[in-house]
């Protein structure tokens, strides 16, 4: 997926037993999809902010949507069974979704888990890549660029990075 | 002679990052020692070097973040907590200073008589 194509529709069943449409959040000013799981330690590291983040924008009208995509066979703590006990654990206050079949991924191109994928209001993307530049510490980053990217959309502004390689542990393929 | 084993899964990106924090402890403590590198590649590998995750460093055997009951040996990046509740695919420079100075404190020492 390129920055400025459309962002790909999809309905998918998420931990909190319903089925979830992108069209469902048609009327947020910004949606980010973040391709994530349970099991990949830069998933575990970067999931405490990806809370956060959503708690932040969430008065601004920002949803944040997870997918998990990988192979629940080969990686057992990727089932839904086990999405819907971290989900819980957590406190994830965004939908999470499981992308069974992994159309969902192959049709974003999503490679890595987290990947994010952030829409503007007319559902085109405008950035693309990792949720900031520092996976192991919270207080050392530098470049926030899913909180910088959001900002800018809900300012009506170009974010100042569109596009950064995603860093985590690939998406397991069936 | 201190044994370090460093195995990792290349499509792990961390493993590069964790050889260089470990030959950086190592400097710093002063351990003198090859470290054997192994790319595992198949789950025949994972199965025959009891592989958690990469990367996984033994020393003298011993793993530096001896795997809980519920782990099994995978083809994945591996997790690793810090004392805060962090987790990261890289143990930490404590983690890896520990598991040296535990190896170090219990090798045979020589004897004068």
């Amino acid at each position: 997926m390129n920055i400025d194509d459309p962002a790909i529709s999809f309905t998918l069943p998420c931990t909190d037993g319903h089925m979830h449409s992108l069209s469902d959040w048609d009327d947020r000013p910004v949606l980010v999809v973040i391709f994530s799981c349970n099991h990949c330690p830069y998933a575990r590291a970067w999931e405490g902010r990806i809370i956060d983040l959503q708690a932040r924008f969430k008065p601004q009208g920002v949803k944040f949507a997870v997918i998990n995509a990988n192979d629940p066979v080969k990686y057992p703590e990727d089932s839904f069974e086990e999405m819907q006990k971290r989900a819980q654990a957590q406190g994830y206050n965004f939908p999470y979704l499981w992308d069974e079949s992994q159309e969902v991924a192959r049709a974003y191109g999503a490679t890595r888990t987290p990947e994010a994928f952030v829409f503007d209001a007319e559902r085109r993307l405008r950035y693309h890549g990792a949720v900031d530049d520092n996976f192991e510490d919270p207080n050392g980053v530098q470049h926030h660029y899913l909180r910088d990217a959001i900002a800018a959309l809900l300012a009506d502004q170009e974010p100042p990075v569109a596009e950064t390689p995603p860093v985590g542990c690939s998406i397991k393929w069936k | 002679m201190m044994k370090i084993e460093f195995l990792y899964f290349e499509d792990c990106p961390s493993h590069e990052q964790a050889l260089a924090r470990l030959q950086q402890v190592m400097v710093e403590e002063g351990v003198d020692a090859p470290i054997a590198i192994t790319k595992v590649e198949t789950e025949e590998q994972v199965a025959a070097l009891a592989f958690y995750g990469s990367p996984t460093i033994r020393i003298d055997g011993r793993d530096i973040d001896p795997p809980g009951p519920d782990m099994r040996p995978m083809l994945s990046c591996r997790i690793y907590q810090f004392p805060d509740g962090r987790f990261s695919p890289l143990p930490s420079t404590d983690m890896i200073r520990q598991a040296l100075q535990n190896a170090a404190a219990s090798s045979p020492t020589c004897t004068s008589r």
